[in-house]
């Protein structure tokens, strides 16, 4: 596993220890997902990565899964920022 | 029988001197708040609004959103500093700090999530004050509540039709551009409305029982035509997301107002005591009135702390900031209606008078338990995340 999913994976497990999420699994589909965690979720993938999430990233794809939150992180690394 | 006495009907309020600095810290905040804002804080309650001399003066200080960035027109202000001016401005009038808070909340949204065009549009106005902005997103049937919001933005011809009908926003009376919040085909959005957009019609609501130069409005939207770039920020899951941030900026500034209160509540009682006498003792030697005077000191030092707390991770960029700012609102709101009313105990009759301003923060602290997140959403949020709580 990269670092970038196991760090995201670690941050979702830290906010709650009793659902066992793999890097696959929607976290949406599990139901605990309210806009408090979204919004925290967001803050924390910008502060780890030291990237600006832009707001036509913001959907739900992106969000789904630790893979694909770490496809968006990647994909954003890749980019010349903007402002 | 003669009467005397009678207090006069409310009249306009007093105009505040010029401004000489610019508020860049707690301190020039301080100052400020004591020669423009406390001295006449009683009057504009009495009144029901406060003056554009006033707003003006806010405007002159560089008050109104300093944490937007230099080429915004503001000054880059950190989040820590933000939360002691708006504890500075809480401690001098509370409903001052209530139209900061909202029009903190319009600029934020634009300067977090709008598009460069947007932020160059609205954010130098709203940092120079030019434009005031308020907060819309209660309504008369959807408080606490707010998935039951009735509001509808729909997507018509390339833009938005709005219609709804918003109750209790803060500054209503008197804001340029309302930011509201509506049920999208997707989410609940935002938008930005200008007042003279047509189809927008204000109704104040005078008379509330705190904040009550707050200048509070009714507002409603009837076939309001929006351009397409009225919305901010995403729409789909995320928009949910921009009144997250929103809110959570509101309630640090309001716990700001409420460690405020609970230090004017402090200043005010310390000076009664020492100078009222019971039976030649002054107040402050008794062992009763001690007890409170302690537990204003310790809990405004606490409240100020979770504040400062909640503040250095908005700084960081920390998402444990939202939680942060949530206990900090509730310790600091439910610490300013527990001691406003020692406050008012400590003062006796006076205290229930018009003499002394505690009944005002009285008044004005009961409203801090209720805006931003109510006692009780904020006890079943920051419950729903007990199991999180570890040390180390
Ligand atoms: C002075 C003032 C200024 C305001 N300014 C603004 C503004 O600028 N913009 C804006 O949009 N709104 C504003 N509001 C409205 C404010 O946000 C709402 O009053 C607040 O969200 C509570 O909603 P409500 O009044 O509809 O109460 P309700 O939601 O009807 O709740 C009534 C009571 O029930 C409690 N309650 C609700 N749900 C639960 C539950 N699940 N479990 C237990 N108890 C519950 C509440 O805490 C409250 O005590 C303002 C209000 C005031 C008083």
């Amino acid at each position: 596993m990269t670092d970038t999913k196991s760090q995201i994976l670690g941050f979702v497990r830290d906010r709650y220890p009793q659902a066992e999420i793999t890097e696959s699994q929607d976290i949406f589909a599990l139901g605990f997902v309210n806009s408090l965690f979204a919004m925290e979720l967001v803050m924390f993938v910008e502060k780890t990565f030291g990237v600006t999430i832009p707001n036509e990233e913001l959907r739900i794809d992106n969000f789904r899964t630790a893979n694909s939150m770490s496809e968006l992180v990647s994909r954003l690394l890749a980019e010349p920022a903007v402002a | 029988m003669t009467v005397t006495g009678v207090a006069p009907p409310a009249a306009a309020p007093p105009v505040p001197a010029a401004v000489t600095a610019r508020v860049t810290d707690r301190r020039s905040a301080r100052a400020f708040v004591d020669t423009h804002v406390a001295p006449y804080a009683d009057a504009y309650d009495r009144a029901g609004r406060v003056p554009e001399e006033l707003l003006r003066r806010v405007a002159e200080a560089g008050l109104w959103a300093p944490f937007l960035p230099p080429e915004a027109g503001g000054a880059g202000m950190d989040w820590v500093t933000l939360g002691e001016v708006h504890e500075e401005v809480g401690r001098g009038c509370s409903s001052l700090r209530s139209l900061l808070t909202v029009h903190t909340m319009a600029a934020w949204t634009v300067q977090r999530w709008g598009s460069p065009e947007q932020r160059e549009r609205w954010a130098p106005a709203f940092a120079a004050g030019e434009r005031l902005g308020a907060f819309c997103l209660s309504e008369p049937g959807a408080g606490s509540d707010t998935s039951g919001i009735t509001t509808t933005a729909a997507e018509s011809g390339g833009g938005w039709v709005l219609n709804g009908v918003k109750k209790w926003t803060t500054g209503g009376q008197r804001a340029d551009v309302f930011l509201v919040f509506a049920r999208t085909a997707a989410s609940i959005g935002a938008f930005l409305v200008p007042r003279d957009t047509p189809g927008v019609q204000v109704r104040p609501i005078d008379d509330m029982l705190g904040t009550r130069a707050s200048m509070l409005a009714e507002i409603s939207f009837t076939d309001v035509v929006l351009d397409r770039d009225a919305l901010l920020g995403p729409s789909g899951f995320t928009a949910g997301m921009v009144l997250t941030g929103t809110l959570d900026l509101g309630r640090y500034s309001v716990a700001a107002g409420s460690v405020g209160i609970v230090q004017a509540c402090l200043e005010a009682s310390a000076a009664y005591a020492a100078s009222r006498e019971v039976g030649g003792t002054p107040l402050a030697k008794l062992p009763l009135i001690q007890a409170k005077l302690s537990d204003m000191v310790t809990d405004a030092r606490a409240a100020r702390l979770l504040l400062a707390e909640a503040g250095r991770l908005k700084d960081a960029g920390e998402a444990s900031t939202i939680m942060a700012t949530w206990v900090a609102k509730y310790f600091a709101s439910t610490a300013a209606a527990r001691h406003a009313s020692e406050a008012v105990q400590i003062h006796g009759a006076n205290g229930c008078s018009t003499d002394y301003p505690v009944a005002r923060y009285y008044r004005d602290a009961k409203v801090m338990e209720i805006i931003e997140g109510s006692n009780e959403i904020q006890r079943m949020t920051i419950a729903g995340q007990a199991d999180r709580e570890r040390t180390g």
